[in-house]
C-alpha cells in the first residue's frame, strides 16, 4: 500500500496506522510547535497522542486527526501540521447516519477487562453491546507477549472472538469510539465505517452516531500512559515507553535502534524488556525509585540491561534536525541513544466516569485518579480499578461483567478467571513523579501541543493561581485538541510540587462531553438541507406555484407572500393586491391558519375559563372573536370560534400558535379542570382555507354555492353555514381580517385545490385577485388589528392593546383577570398600541425602528426610548405609509411628534389612532 | 437525556416530552379573592431545592398527556411518577 505524507510516498503494511508506516520509514521529525517552532515528532502509538495531527485530504478528508488514529489504505493522503488543521472549503457530500440501540449491557472497550465483562455477560444471554475504538479487538493484549489459557495472547483475543460471535444478543463495534456518557445511562459512539477504506461503497455511511440507553454500563476503558516532563522533553526521539513496545510488538517497526529508558514503575521496566526482545539495543533504564521489582530487574539483568534505580533524565542532545543524539542523566552521564522511551505511569482513562457524574479520587497505590463512587448504574473494569496486568485486568473484567448481568436480572453462571503467564509480575509500587525541576524550567514541555512549560506553569501560581482550573485557563495547558489527556494529569502533579499540596486535594480538571471531537455533518444526519426542517405547505400550493407566488416562512409553513405579475416588484403587487380586496374581490389561501375541533358538554365553560369574553352565551351557527391571556394577564393568542352545534366547536388560532394553544387547552383541561367534558384535536391539515375578500365578495360567493341564501338577512356577519361550493360540502363563515366583507369557506383539504380553482374562476368576471400575507398584513394594519407575536411580545396585555371592550365584567374570573388588576399591569402610562404616520407622508419607516423624542440628540447616548415600531407598510388606501408602534402611554399622544430611529437615521413620525381606515366598521357588510 | 416513565406509556427518552415546571401549584380558587403578595408568589415564584422535587411533564411526542415526576435535582434519580390529581410520593 502507498501512503503520501507532504507529498511524498511511503509503502504502509496491512494493520498499519499512519503512524506506524511513519515509523517504520524512520520519518522522525513531522511537525513544529505552534509557538516555538521546535522539532516534533511522535509521542505515542494511540489515543495519547498529542504531538502529530495531520490534515486528511484523500477520500472525504479531514481537518485534524492524530497520526496514530489512521488506519493505513493505499491512496491516503495527508499533510502534517503545525497546531492547526483547515476546514475543507468543499461541502461534505459524505453520508452520515444515526442509530439507537438499547441494550442490557454496554461495555465500553475490548482491552482484556472489557472482553472479559462481555464474555460473562454475553454468555449468560444478556444482550451486550460492545464497543470498541480499535479496528479489531484485544487492546493491550495485541501488543502482549504472554501466553492466555495457554494460548498466545492474540489467539486468545480471537477465541473470545468466536465465543462472542456464538451469542445471538451480542454486537460488537470495531472503530467506534464513546463520546459522550449523559444522564440516565444514555451514552453517545461514533462509528468509524469507511475511512479507513481505500474505495469505500457508495451507499455506506461514513460515519455513524449511535444513541445508545444502557441498562448497566461497564467502563473498561483502560489507561492512557504519563510521560515525566523535563527540560528538551519534546525532542523527536522521546517516546512513551509502552507506546515504543506497541510499535515493536504490534506493527513490527522500531522507533530507534538505541534506547534509554526512564521510568518511575515497574511497567517500564516490562517495557524495556519488550523493547530489548524486540532487537533493541536498550542501553540503560533509569528510575526515579530507589527500589524496582526484583523480577523485572532480574530479566534485565539477563539479557545484560542495567538497571539506575533513583535515577533522572536531567536532558537531551539533539542532531542539526534536532532530533534525540544523546541522553544526559542525574549521574552525571551521557548517554548515546536514538530513542528515549518514558513511562511515568498510568492514567486510568477516567473520563466517561467522570462525564457520567461519578466522581475521582487520587490513589497513591496507582499513582493516579481512579473512580470513586459512581454516579449511575456504572461498573468499572481493568485499569479503572488500579489493575496493572494483564490477569487482573481479565479478572477485573469478568467480575464487573458478571456484577452487570446480575444488576439486569440475568443469572450469571460463576467461571474461573483465565490463566496468564509468560509475563513477570509488578512487585514494586509506582511513585508519582511527574517532572525534572530545572534552571531551564521554559524548556520543561507540559503541553507540547500548546508548547506550554513548566516556566508558565511557575509563572501562573506567583501571580496567585491556585486551582487546576485556573493554572489551565492561564496556562492553556489541556486545552489543544487533546484536552489534555497527555498533560492533564501532569499539570496537576506539576502544580502539588510547586504549591506543596497533594494530589487527592487538587483533584482533576472537570471532563466533559465529547471525549472525542465529532462532526457537526455527523450530528445532523441527514437532517441537511431541505430535510433540515420539514416543510409544510397547503393543498393549494402547486397552484401558488404555478401562478408566480413569491413564498415567505411562516414556522414551517410556506406561505405566498405575493403574486407578481409580469414585472412588478413586491410593493407594486401589495398595492395591486390591496386595492381589489378594498375595492373588488381578492382571495387568499387561509389554510395555515390553525384549526382544533371541541368536543363535549362543557366547552363553553372551558372557552369562558380560557377567553377574556363570554363564549357559554354563543348560538349554534355563530362565530365570536376571542383573545387569551396567561395567567400573567398577557396576550397570548387570538382567533374566532365556531359554535357549530350543540357540543362541536371549531376553534382557529394564529398560524404560529396552532400547537402551542392546543397544548394550552390540554394544560387547563388535563391538571385542573380535569372534570369537565371537554375533547380537544387538531384538525389543521384536515381543513383548507379559502379567504374570499371584498365589496363583491358576496356576487362570487352566490356564483359557486347556488343553494346558500348570501344575503346580508340570511347570512349575517360572524355568522357560519353548511353548504356545497363548488359541489363540495363545505363550511363557510362570515368573518373579517380586513375590514370588508368577506367569507372563510373551509372544505376538507382533498378538495381545497378544486374549490379554489373553482371560486378563482367564477371571480375572473370581477376581477378576483389572489394575494399573500403581505398584503393580508397591510389590510389588517389599516384596521388596527393586532398580530399575536408581531405587535405583541409577551408584555402586552389587551388593555396596552386598546381592546379593553373584549374583557368580560361579567365573568367573576378567567385565565387573565386577576393579572389585569396587578399594580404593574394596571399602570396608565404603559406601552400601548398606536398609530404612526410620517409627517412628510412619504417615509415609511423599519419595522423595529425605536420612537424617540423629537428632535433628540442620537450621538449622546443614553438616548431615552418612548416604544418601538411593530409593524409598517405602505397603504394605497390611506394615501400614505402606516405604522403601528408600542409607545409609552401611547393612546394620550395622538397627534405628539416624535422620531423614528432607524440604524441612525431619525424620520419625524406622527402619533395616530391604530384604527385609520373605516373605524365605524361600516364596510363589513359589503 | 433524562429516561422518563411515563405513566401510560412507559419510560421514554426526554425528548418526547414538554416540561411544565413545579408540580402541585394549583390555580387559585378565587383569585380575586387573592391579596397582590399571594398572587405574585403564584406567577412569579417557584421551589429550587437541591434535592427531591415534584415537577410537571407532559408527553408531547406521545400520549399528549400531563403527569408528574418526582426527580432528585443533583443525582437525576427519578423516584416517581404520578398523575395530575394525585397526592406526591414520598422517594424511598
Amino acid at each position: 500500500m502507498k501512503v503520501t505524507v507532504d507529498g511524498a510516498e511511503l509503502v504502509a503494511r496491512p494493520g498499519d496506522t499512519l503512524a506506524s508506516a511513519l515509523v517504520r520509514a524512520g520519518r522522525r521529525v513531522l511537525s513544529q510547535g505552534i509557538y516555538t517552532g521546535r522539532p516534533r515528532g511522535l509521542v505515542a502509538a494511540g489515543s495519547e497522542e498529542s504531538n502529530i495531527f495531520v490534515q486528511v485530504l484523500s477520500g472525504t478528508g479531514e481537518p485534524m486527526v492524530r497520526a496514530t488514529e489512521i488506519e493505513a489504505y493505499d491512496g491516503l493522503r495527508v499533510r502534517t501540521l503545525a497546531g492547526k488543521g483547515l476546514l475543507p472549503a468543499e461541502p461534505d457530500d459524505a453520508r452520515y447516519d444515526k442509530t439507537f440501540a438499547h441494550t442490557d449491557v454496554l461495555v465500553v472497550g475490548a482491552g482484556p477487562a472489557g472482553l472479559a465483562a462481555a464474555l460473562a455477560a454475553g454468555e449468560s444471554g444478556a444482550r451486550v453491546l460492545l464497543v470498541d475504538d480499535q479496528p479489531r479487538p484485544g487492546g493491550r493484549l495485541l501488543a502482549s507477549r504472554s501466553t492466555v489459557d495457554g494460548l498466545p495472547a492474540v489467539e486468545y483475543v480471537e477465541s473470545v472472538q468466536t465465543r462472542l460471535a456464538a451469542c445471538p444478543e451480542v454486537t460488537v463495534l470495531n472503530r467506534t469510539t464513546v463520546a459522550g456518557y449523559y444522564d440516565h445511562n444514555y451514552l453517545v459512539a461514533v462509528e468509524r465505517r469507511t475511512d479507513h477504506l481505500a474505495d469505500p461503497p457508495a451507499a455506506m455511511a461514513r460515519h455513524r452516531l449511535w444513541n445508545i440507553r444502557a441498562g448497566q454500563v461497564v467502563l473498561a476503558t483502560g489507561a492512557h500512559e504519563r510521560s515525566i516532563a523535563f527540560p528538551d522533553n519534546d525532542r523527536p526521539g522521546v517516546m512513551l515507553a509502552a507506546s515504543a513496545s506497541a510499535y515493536a510488538w504490534r506493527y513490527g517497526c522500531l522507533p530507534g535502534r538505541r534506547a534509554v529508558v526512564f521510568g518511575a514503575h515497574d511497567g517500564s521496566l516490562a517495557a524495556a524488556i519488550d523493547l530489548a526482545d524486540a532487537g533493541m539495543e536498550v542501553v540503560a533504564v533509569l528510575d526515579v525509585r530507589d527500589a524496582v521489582g526484583p523480577e523485572l530487574a532480574a530479566a534485565l539483568a539477563a539479557r545484560g540491561i542495567p538497571v539506575h534505580p533513583a535515577t533522572a533524565v536531567l536532558g537531551t542532545l539533539a542532531d542539526p534536525d534536532g532530533v534525540l543524539r544523546a541522553v544526559l542523566t542525574s549521574a552525571g552521564d551521557t548517554v548515546d541513544a536514538d530513542l528515549l522511551a518514558v513511562s511515568g505511569g498510568w492514567n486510568p482513562a477516567v473520563e466517561l466516569f467522570s462525564q457520567s457524574g461519578g466522581r475521582t479520587a487520587w490513589s497513591d497505590a496507582a499513582a493516579g485518579f481512579l473512580p470513586d463512587q459512581p454516579a449511575q448504574r456504572t461498573f468499572c473494569a481493568g485499569a479503572l480499578t488500579g489493575a496493572v496486568d494483564v490477569a487482573e485486568a481479565l479478572a477485573t473484567g469478568a467480575s464487573a461483567g458478571a456484577a452487570a448481568t446480575r444488576a439486569t436480572g440475568h443469572e450469571v453462571s460463576e467461571v474461573q478467571p483465565p490463566v496468564v503467564t509468560g509475563s513477570a509480575r509488578h512487585q514494586e509500587p509506582p511513585a508519582a513523579y511527574f517532572f525534572v525541576d530545572s534552571a531551564a524550567d521554559d524548556r520543561v514541555f507540559i503541553d507540547m501541543q500548546r508548547d506550554a512549560t513548566l516556566h508558565d506553569v511557575r509563572r501562573a501560581v506567583g501571580a496567585g493561581l491556585t486551582s487546576i482550573e485556573h493554572i489551565k485557563r492561564y496556562t492553556t495547558i489541556g486545552t489543544a485538541a487533546d484536552q489534555g489527556r497527555g498533560s492533564g494529569v501532569l499539570a496537576v502533579g506539576v502544580l502539588a510540587q510547586l504549591s506543596g499540596r497533594s494530589m487527592a486535594e487538587l483533584g482533576t480538571t472537570t471532563y466533559r462531553p465529547p471525549y472525542t471531537p465529532i462532526s457537526f455533518a455527523l450530528l445532523a444526519g441527514r437532517d441537511r438541507g431541505r430535510l433540515a426542517d420539514p416543510e409544510r405547505v397547503t393543498a393549494i400550493h402547486d397552484w401558488h406555484v404555478e401562478h408566480g407566488a413569491v413564498f415567505e416562512d411562516v414556522g414551517q409553513w410556506k406561505r405566498p407572500r405575493f403574486f407578481p405579475r409580469a414585472e412588478e416588484l413586491m410593493d407594486d403587487a401589495v398595492r395591486r393586491e390591496c386595492a381589489a380586496a378594498r375595492s373588488g374581490v381578492a382571495m387568499m389561501d387561509a389554510s395555515t391558519l390553525g384549526t382544533i375541533e371541541l368536543q363535549g358538554a362543557d366547552v363553553g365553560v372551558l372557552l369562558d375559563r380560557l377567553y377574556t369574553n363570554v363564549f357559554s352565551t354563543l348560538a349554534m351557527g355563530r362565530v365570536r372573536y376571542g383573545v387569551m391571556c396567561g395567567v400573567d394577564g398577557m396576550v397570548l393568542d387570538d382567533g374566532t370560534t365556531a359554535r357549530l352545534s350543540e357540543d362541536r366547536w371549531l376553534m382557529s388560532t394564529t398560524t404560529g400558535n396552532a400547537a402551542k394553544v392546543l397544548e394550552w387547552l390540554e394544560e387547563w383541561r388535563q391538571t385542573e379542570w380535569p372534570d369537565l367534558d371537554v375533547r380537544c384535536s387538531s384538525a389543521t391539515d384536515q381543513w383548507s382555507t379559502v379567504a374570499l375578500v371584498g365589496p363583491r365578495s358576496r356576487e362570487v360567493l352566490a356564483g359557486v354555492a347556488p343553494a346558500l341564501d348570501c344575503t346580508v338577512e340570511a347570512f349575517p356577519f360572524m355568522a357560519v353555514r353548511e353548504a356545497a361550493v363548488a359541489g363540495i360540502p363545505a363550511r363557510i363563515m362570515r368573518v373579517s381580517f380586513s375590514g370588508e366583507l368577506a367569507y372563510e369557506i373551509n372544505v376538507a383539504s382533498w378538495y381545497a385545490l378544486a374549490v379554489w380553482q373553482a371560486v378563482y374562476a367564477a371571480g375572473q368576471p370581477l376581477g378576483i385577485t389572489p394575494y399573500g400575507t403581505e398584503t393580508m398584513h397591510v389590510l389588517r394594519a389599516e384596521k388596527g388589528y393586532p398580530i399575536v407575536g408581531q405587535d405583541t411580545d409577551g408584555t402586552v396585555t389587551l388593555q396596552d392593546l386598546g381592546m379593553a371592550w373584549i374583557v368580560s365584567r361579567k365573568k367573576p374570573d378567567f385565565v387573565g383577570k386577576r393579572s389585569f388588576a396587578r399594580a404593574d399591569t394596571a399602570r396608565s402610562d404603559r406601552r400601548q398600541l398606536v398609530g404612526i404616520v410620517p409627517v412628510d407622508g412619504r417615509s415609511r419607516v423599519a419595522e423595529g425602528s425605536q420612537l424617540v423624542a423629537a428632535g433628540a440628540e442620537l450621538t449622546r447616548p443614553p438616548v431615552p426610548m418612548h416604544g418601538h415600531v411593530t409593524s409598517s407598510y405602505d397603504s394605497v388606501t390611506l394615501g400614505t405609509p402606516f405604522a403601528l408602534a408600542l409607545l409609552d402611554a401611547g393612546t394620550s399622544r395622538y397627534g405628539e411628534v416624535l422620531d423614528a430611529v432607524d440604524d441612525g437615521i431619525a424620520t419625524a413620525v406622527r402619533v395616530v389612532s391604530p384604527v385609520p381606515y373605516d373605524p365605524e366598521g361600516e364596510r363589513r357588510d359589503g | 437525556m433524562l429516561r422518563i416513565p411515563c405513566p401510560w406509556c412507559g419510560p421514554r427518552d426526554e425528548t418526547e416530552f414538554s416540561y411544565g415546571g413545579q408540580a402541585h401549584v394549583a390555580y387559585p380558587a378565587e383569585p380575586s379573592t387573592v391579596d397582590d403578595d399571594a398572587w405574585a408568589t403564584y406567577l412569579f415564584y417557584r421551589d429550587n431545592p437541591k434535592g427531591w422535587f415534584a415537577e410537571r411533564w407532559m408527553h408531547r411526542a406521545g400520549c399528549q398527556r400531563w403527569f408528574n415526576v418526582v426527580r432528585h435535582t443533583v443525582t437525576y434519580e427519578i423516584a416517581a411518577s404520578y398523575p395530575p390529581g394525585a397526592s406526591r410520593p414520598e422517594p424511598a
